[in-house]
């Protein structure tokens, strides 16, 4: 089977500062991570190569730098990886994304040959909007399956696909044809660390590397800033609510700031007494 | 940059909201949708109407009804057997069609897994912008649609435009907006639509649908009182503190993105942008800093209690009530004041 993982490099959130005065990120020295998202949907690529042969792809569109990820996921398994990084794709909403990595996605199709199915994270932790996956997959017309949280069978040679799909109140069983896209659910399975030959190899693989041209992306207008619909147009911070919060004085032992924070409670929303009474007594 | 609308998108008109119907119930993320629809509609002196799509039937025609009591002016009907459990493809393309054909300005979906998967691939289709966990909806003076989220990292929001192009999409987490009125006197028009789809070119199919047991939904997004912590409660165990004040009130309870990442809670206890909106009576919060991402998922609470170590805690900024203190010492015997504050026998004394 030949399989496609689309991975993002972002920062690792829980390192990240805002300035206190400016209200700006702080970016210097974050590191970077593969999007956690991701990895559930490049552990699962590998496990279907594991068990029917074939070869994993890993794509990714960002900075240079972004290559730092790329080398992560051949180390952890994936068996090539395509950085796809031009100056026109900065400013990239999700629609510009979708189109760039569709485009990329033919390029690999047409010189490694056709793939099965694509895989995408359910979401990233930065821009968070959960729209590459779905995007991507109409822009191919792929069949879409999204919040995965388990594949049940696949049959490559009957290019038919079994899985259960995470949906509003319930677990929906899809049957479905290759090729397709899914996004897996987070926790469904846990990435595996890699072998020793697996990082040897990363260190020295070469990583191919495309500009948009490269890509066979000829109409410029669609990428990047120029071909994003969205328009972010203004960023601020949140205002305080006019009055801050009535602080409660500490007083002496805990029990004494309890109570006085509990009045204090009742005396701003008296009608919450009774509520909760009732709630606490489960009626 | 300009608003320069092409000449083709300018009788796109009235808002939309998407009622997520399935199996004859609706999510009431649609219903909070038509209460900020009804808004923006109001707002640019135009229609709000509301899009059902479903199987032909009594649950399809109920989201209607409901749908007009809840603030819609006119109601899209797409009836099909096709669309009767939800798969993208047909309902992808049944909501394209009716976006080509009657030319809504603005299109809002909730941020379920539902509105999630169906509108990354209709705003593609459509080849428009598409804002996503909006906290905000309002229109511009020159009638945009200003959709403000949060931004990554910090504690900032940006408000996004889809200047020219439409469609103006955009979704909203459940529990985000308040809850409109139900009015059962306000009536409305029925636009039937007759999509092209056939069964035969639906490829997926569903083969089984397993509903979850009622005892594994927690209630945290609906629930009038919750207690949460923060990684200021500084271990696994400290958050025992948390549940025990919510098992003594009867609330919910959940945390802050971290203590998921670090396996203290499950991923369904989170609250804020990336995990559950809330909006109770009364919302404890102890241990926590009160990150953009997490403000914007308590916001809509009716009081906000916040307890921390730092005064200059952000949190502070949005609470109502504060205690600058260490929850750790505070949390059991405000468990404990609360318990005889509101036991019967208490209540009975009070009385007489
Ligand atoms: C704070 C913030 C808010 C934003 N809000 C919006 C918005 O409301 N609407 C909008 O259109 N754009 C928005 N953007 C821009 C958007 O984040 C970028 O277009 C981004 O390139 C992709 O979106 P995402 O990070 O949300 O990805 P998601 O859609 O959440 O990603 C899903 C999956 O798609 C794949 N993927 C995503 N990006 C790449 C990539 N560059 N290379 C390879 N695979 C990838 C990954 O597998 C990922 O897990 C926002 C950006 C930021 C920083
Ligand atoms: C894309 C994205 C999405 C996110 N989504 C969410 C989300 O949905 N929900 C969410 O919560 N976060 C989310 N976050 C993370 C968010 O930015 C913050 O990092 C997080 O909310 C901080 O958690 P915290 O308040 O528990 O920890 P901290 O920020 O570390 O705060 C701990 C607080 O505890 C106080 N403290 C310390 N000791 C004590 C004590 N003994 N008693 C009382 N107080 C004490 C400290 O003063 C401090 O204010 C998201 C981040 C990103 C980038």
């Amino acid at each position: 089977m030949k399989i496609l993982v689309c991975i993002k490099q972002v920062p690792d959130s829980a390192q990240i500062r805002v300035h206190p005065v400016t209200n700006t990120i702080m970016r210097q020295g974050v590191p970077t991570i593969i999007n956690p998202y991701d990895l559930f949907s490049l552990e699962e690529a590998l496990r279907l190569r594991d068990k029917f042969g074939g070869e994993v792809t890993v794509l990714t569109m960002g900075p240079p730098m972004a290559a730092d990820s790329l080398r992560k996921a051949l180390a952890i398994g994936a068996d090539r990886a395509v950085l796809l990084t031009d100056r026109f794709f900065a400013g990239s909403d999700t629609l510009a994304t979708t189109y760039a990595l569709a485009q990329a996605i033919r390029k690999i199709q047409e010189v490694f040959g056709e793939q099965d199915i694509v895989f995408a994270g359910k979401q990233t932790i930065d821009g968070d909007t959960a729209q590459v996956g779905p995007g991507v997959a109409k822009r191919l017309e792929l069949l879409q399956l999204t919040y995965v949280s388990k594949i049940e069978n696949c049959e490559p040679e009957k290019r038919e696909i079994i899985v259960e799909r995470r949906a509003e109140g319930g677990v929906q069983i899809l049957q479905t044809k290759l090729p397709c896209l899914i996004t897996m659910l987070e926790g469904t399975n846990e990435i595996r660390r890699g072998t020793i030959d697996d990082s040897l190899r990363a260190a020295r693989a070469e990583i191919v590397t495309w500009s948009a041209k490269d890509a066979g992306i000829a109409d410029l207008t669609k990428c990047g800033l120029k071909g994003s619909p969205t328009i972010v147009k203004k960023v601020f911070a949140p205002t305080p609510r006019s009055d801050r919060a009535a602080l409660i004085e500490p007083a002496k032992t805990a029990a004494e700031s309890a109570e006085a924070l509990i009045g204090a409670i009742f005396a701003k929303k008296a009608s919450l007494e009774s509520d909760m009474a009732k709630l606490a007594s489960g009626s | 940059q300009k608003k320069e609308l092409p000449e083709h998108f300018r009788d796109y008109k009235h808002v939309w909201v998407f009622i997520e119907q399935e199996r004859g119930e609706v999510h009431p993320v649609s219903w909070e949708l038509l209460g900020a629809g009804r808004k923006l509609a109001d707002k640019l002196g135009v229609d709000l109407a509301g899009v059902v799509l479903g199987a032909p039937g009594e649950g399809t025609r109920k989201a209607v009804k409901e749908a007009f009591h809840y603030g819609a002016d006119v109601a899209y009907l797409v009836e099909d057997p096709i669309l009767t459990d939800y798969r993208n493809e047909p309902y992808s393309k049944a909501l394209t069609q009716l976006v080509n054909t009657h030319k809504p300005e603005i299109l809002l979906l909730g941020a379920t897994t539902l509105g999630r998967d169906l509108a990354g691939s209709v705003a593609t289709t459509l080849l428009t912008g598409l804002t996503a966990d909006c906290t905000e909806l309002a229109v511009d003076a020159d009638g945009s649609l200003a959709a403000t989220r949060p931004t990554f990292g910090g504690s900032l929001l940006c408000t996004i435009y889809t200047l020219n192009y439409r469609p103006q999409m955009a979704t909203v987490r459940p529990r985000q907006m308040p809850m409109p009125a139900r009015d059962e006197a306000k009536e409305g028009r029925i636009v039937e639509f007759k999509a092209d789809l056939d069964e035969e070119s639906i490829i997926t199919k569903i083969l089984k649908f397993i509903p979850d047991r009622e005892s594994s939904k927690t209630n945290l997004a609906f629930a009038d009182v919750v207690v949460a912590g923060g990684l200021g409660l500084q271990s696994a165990e400290n958050f025992q503190l948390v549940r025990n004040l919510a098992t003594t009130l009867g609330a919910e309870f959940g945390g802050s993105r971290p203590l998921v990442q670090k396996g203290w809670i499950g991923a369904d206890r989170q609250i804020g942008q990336t995990g559950k909106t809330i909006r109770p009576k009364l919302y404890i919060a102890a241990g926590i800093s009160g990150a953009i991402q997490h403000r914007v998922g308590v916001e809509g609470a009716d009081m906000i209690v916040a307890i921390n170590t730092d005064k200059n805690a952000p949190i502070f900024d949005f609470a109502h009530l504060g205690i600058v203190t260490d929850a750790i010492r505070l949390l059991p015997a405000l468990t404990e004041a609360f318990r005889r504050r509101l036991s019967p026998h208490q209540r009975d004394r009070l009385a007489s």
